[in-house]
């Protein structure tokens, strides 16, 4: 009965994200006003005028790396413990993968959005990871004794490539930062999870989802 | 820090902004969050840069194998058509010298740290790429030169194009360590 229930909703969801979408993209297209939601007409602003194709600058990675290792400096001059560290950079993850999901599922899927937990897994496995690093993730894998629990497998995760972590934080990873990332697309996706950070195989980011979203999963594919 | 492994390849490869943008973002925001008003949100931004500018300068002149620069002119050049293309794909114009030869503008066409952002009315006095400023500064520091960099004009605050003024101020005399002579 519950489970029944929140796949509507989820569905209903999904129609109104769609819809939403068409509303944005006829604004961008003519900047027609009448009748529309204030926030969509607010301020004329030319960023919806914009195509959401990939930038063509290219920033070098080093540029990525330092502005990465300062914000890590940053967050540990604030916190008393790894964990508390890992929670922040994790934060700021989640910022970012807010941001990329919706310019992602447009460019990269056509606006169409992922109903199963194979086909998610399989999009932050190969798009997003590309729109990101530049490659696939290493592995995608399942927990074999729950049926909740999937691992995304990095043998040397980007963010990691330039971070020396000390011999008394040894427990700190900075993946931390792309395990909010993966937590936000998903929960903002319809498939709410808990996303950590371990040293093993590399780095290997465990997801764990919600109850419902496995529930959710075994009705669709009984019909 | 480590230095990238693989050296001048695998700097290259990545070859992507929107991972570096939407990070920039999030620290922004964070920020934000962490200080009460603008003003401290851009001294920090600067702080932050300025630590970036000081490490930033030696993986720049391992890069770049640019010598010893001559006069501020050449300075200008090279900031503009090495380091900002080397760092972040981009080539700004160098104008507005001053009669004296000691400040001028860096005028950027685009700016990867900006992409798709918006600032919002109650951050109306917020420099939100000020962090560039402490780069520029704190790697010129590293070199003997001290210089004042600021934001003369911003496309996200409304003008049309943005700019970063720079003003040569003095040269810093090496000072030997205290005994040590």
């Amino acid at each position: 009965m519950f489970a029944e229930g929140s796949v509507s909703i989820f569905m209903i969801s999904l129609i109104l994200y769609t819809a939403s979408c068409q509303v944005a993209n006829k604004v961008s297209l003519c900047s027609v006003d009448t009748n529309m939601d204030v926030s969509f007409t607010k301020g004329k602003s030319a960023i919806l005028e914009r195509p959401l194709s990939r930038p063509k600058t290219e920033v070098s990675l080093s540029a990525f790396a330092f502005l990465f290792s300062e914000m890590v400096q940053y967050c540990q001059n604030r916190v008393y413990s790894v964990s508390e560290l890992q929670a922040r950079l994790a934060d700021m993850g989640q910022s970012v993968g807010a941001s990329l999901l919706d310019v992602l599922v447009l460019r990269e899927k056509n606006g169409k959005r992922e109903t199963k937990v194979l086909n998610i897994l399989l999009f932050i496995k190969v798009n997003v990871w590309k729109a990101l690093f530049g490659k696939e993730a290493d592995k995608l894998e399942q927990a074999n004794d729950d049926d909740k629990t999937y691992y995304i497998i990095e043998k040397e995760p980007l963010v990691n490539a330039f971070i020396s972590v000390p011999k008394e934080n040894s427990t700190l990873n900075c993946a931390a930062f792309t395990a909010g990332i993966v937590e936000a697309i998903l929960t903002h996706s319809g498939f709410p999870a808990k996303v950590t950070a371990h040293w093993h195989k590399g780095t290997t980011l465990m997801i764990k989802f919600d109850e419902a979203v496995i529930a959710r999963e075994k009705q669709l594919d009984g019909r | 820090y480590v230095r990238p492994q693989g050296g001048a390849q695998d700097f290259k490869k990545w070859g992507n902004s929107e991972l570096f943008t939407l990070t920039y973002g999030a620290l922004v925001t964070q920020l934000c969050k962490d200080y009460e008003n603008d003003e401290e949100v851009n001294k920090q931004l600067d702080k932050m840069g300025y630590n970036i500018g000081v490490r930033l300068i030696e993986d720049f002149l391992a890069r770049s194998s640019v010598g010893r620069c001559h006069d501020f002119r050449e300075t200008a050049d090279v900031i503009a058509k090495v380091a900002f293309k080397m760092y972040l794909g981009i080539t700004p114009s160098v104008t507005n010298w001053s009669p004296a030869g000691d400040e001028f503008s860096l005028i950027l066409e685009s700016n990867p740290l900006v992409d798709f952002v918006e600032l919002p009315d109650n951050h109306s006095t917020l420099i939100y790429s000020n962090l560039l400023c402490g780069v520029l500064r704190g790697a010129l520091e590293m070199v003997q030169m001290a210089v004042d960099v600021r934001f003369a004009q911003d496309t996200l605050r409304g003008d049309n194009v943005t700019e970063i003024r720079m003003k040569f101020i003095k040269r810093i005399e090496e000072n030997l360590p205290a005994g040590d002579e």
